[in-house]
């Protein structure tokens, strides 16, 4: 459920390493605690954030979320579908729900992030 | 909050719901089920087709004798001595001010006899205010523990019903109500409900309602679907029905909220009339209107409204209205500023959303 190739935070936002940038998303256990998402905010390209930073909001009829900064980073695109279709998360939140692609501007960040073990580990934890 | 599940008051169907999967939380000291599938498709499918809540939270007391008609005239706005037997309506529980003690239904059990249906926090509250103005030939009982309630809401909800009686269900009038068998279950079946469309609201015996739960889910199965409180609490919206503690309490009136329709001045005396009198020839200086958020983001109870820079008003109620595809909601604005079109600011979490005054209800019904 929670690809191994991924990186994660505590605040359930998850990384997806490619060659030049990454992209980044929220978790299916993320989107779960949410439940209908009806608005997603995100910040126009070439902005830049230090890791553990807030760039963006999501919002579901429930509740409205704050999304982190996993990694120190500038934003090179925005999910455009997510945007007009912000159920897209809650359908597909590791793979069509994406939010950002991300410059990475800290390569050695990615060593604070959780595997997909420790990940599940803790939202094991979470649930009861 | 802070309370733990063991503390909390449990329904009858309290263990339906956790079988089931329902997500359960403390609502008004009792563990409710908040939503199933979801509130967004829970409150899709009471719009087309139907959904069946667990109301058995709500407080009923229960006036007789003599003095009950009296008594239901004097602490409510609306005029209990039009209601025939076995018809309801819905009114005001109010103080000397105007304000609300609760907002409840009353139903004509006989001619000296009322249910009131009022809201699970304040039943107690409700009970002990009822009884301070009662006369010693009026017996005044909270019955809550006595009753069940099972609502069945949403287009389809008379059709599969009607699968469980021989009673001719669409006799009975909006706002009317009868004693009938349902599957063998004695229930008041009440054409009422809060969620803007038509359907039941069944009370029981606390150990019947177990059996009614499931029994209507597999007659009305591809129809029916369990619908939580949260669907419940968009849904009202929706229909513009106010709820105590967010849109309504002791210190709004009746006619600040905008529901004159249920004061009623010709039927003599009752407690609150001097107050909401002078209000009504005067003009109240704020009164409740449905707004919908013109930029994109969900303004919520709480969140504080701004006209020209000053502070106007605060959100009582907000939400994604599910159907409607919109941000509504209900806010107290001064009157001079409170016409449909109106436009003002909502502070969300420190950003500034465009916000505009709509008529309401927000959602009616195709009749």
């Amino acid at each position: 459920m929670y690809p191994k190739e991924y990186h994660y935070t505590k605040e359930h936002e998850w990384v997806k390493r490619e060659e030049s940038h990454a992209v980044v998303g929220i978790t299916l256990y993320a989107q779960k605690q949410l439940g209908d998402i009806v608005y997603v905010d995100l910040p126009p390209a070439g902005k830049k954030f230090a890791s553990g930073q807030p760039f963006g909001s999501v919002e579901s009829v429930k509740a409205v979320s704050e999304i982190y900064a996993p990694l120190s980073m500038e934003i090179i695109e925005t999910n455009k579908e997510v945007s007009e279709r912000p159920e897209l998360i809650n359908e597909d939140a590791h793979n069509r729900g994406w939010l950002v692609k991300v410059k990475v501007t800290n390569e050695s960040d990615y060593e604070g992030l959780l595997s997909s073990e420790e990940y599940e580990d803790l939202i094991s934890q979470d649930q009861h | 909050m802070g309370e733990s599940s063991s503390e909390l008051k449990r329904t009858p169907l309290h263990s339906v719901h956790v079988e089931s999967g329902g997500k359960l939380v403390p609502f008004a000291g009792w563990h409710m089920p908040i939503e199933y599938a979801g509130v967004v498709s829970e409150h899709m499918v009471v719009r087309t087709s139907a959904g069946i809540f667990d109301v058995s939270h709500m407080g009923e007391i229960e006036i007789s004798g003599a003095g009950a008609l009296d008594l239901v005239q004097t602490v409510t706005t609306n005029n209990a001595a039009r209601l025939a037997i076995n018809q309801a309506q819905y009114s005001a529980l109010v103080y000397p001010e105007g304000t609300f003690v609760d907002d409840l239904l009353v139903y004509r059990i006989a001619h000296d006899r009322f249910l009131l249906c009022v809201n699970a926090s304040n039943a107690d509250k409700d009970y002990e205010y009822i009884r301070s103005h009662a006369s010693s030939s009026t017996d005044v009982r909270n019955t809550s523990a006595q009753y069940a309630q099972i609502a069945v809401q949403g287009p389809k909800a008379i059709p599969v019903l009607q699968k469980m009686t021989a009673f001719d269900l669409l006799s009975i009038k909006y706002y009317w109500f009868r004693h009938l068998d349902l599957e063998g279950e004695d229930v008041i079946a009440a054409r009422t409900g809060y969620t803007g469309e038509d359907g039941f609201e069944l009370f029981c015996k606390p150990e019947a309602a177990a059996h009614l739960w499931k029994r209507i889910l597999e007659i009305g199965a591809g129809h029916v679907t369990p619908t939580g409180l949260g669907a419940r609490d968009t849904l009202r919206l929706e229909a513009k029905m106010v709820l105590y503690g967010n849109d309504i309490d002791q210190t709004t009136t009746v006619m600040e909220a905008d529901l004159e329709w249920i004061v009623k001045w010709d039927k003599g005396d009752f407690v609150g009339r001097s107050v909401l009198w002078e209000q009504k020839l005067k003009g109240v200086d704020r009164k409740l209107v449905g707004f919908e958020v013109v930029d994109r983001g969900i303004a919520r109870h709480g969140h504080e409204a701004y006209i020209n820079g000053n502070r106007a008003g605060v959100v009582t109620s907000g939400t994604f209205a599910p159907y409607l595809k919109k941000a509504i909601g209900l806010i107290y604005l001064p009157e001079e500023f409170s016409g449909v079109d109106q436009e003002f600011e909502i502070d969300v979490r420190g950003k500034r959303l465009k916000a505009r005054v709509v008529p309401t209800p927000f959602y009616r019904r195709q009749k």
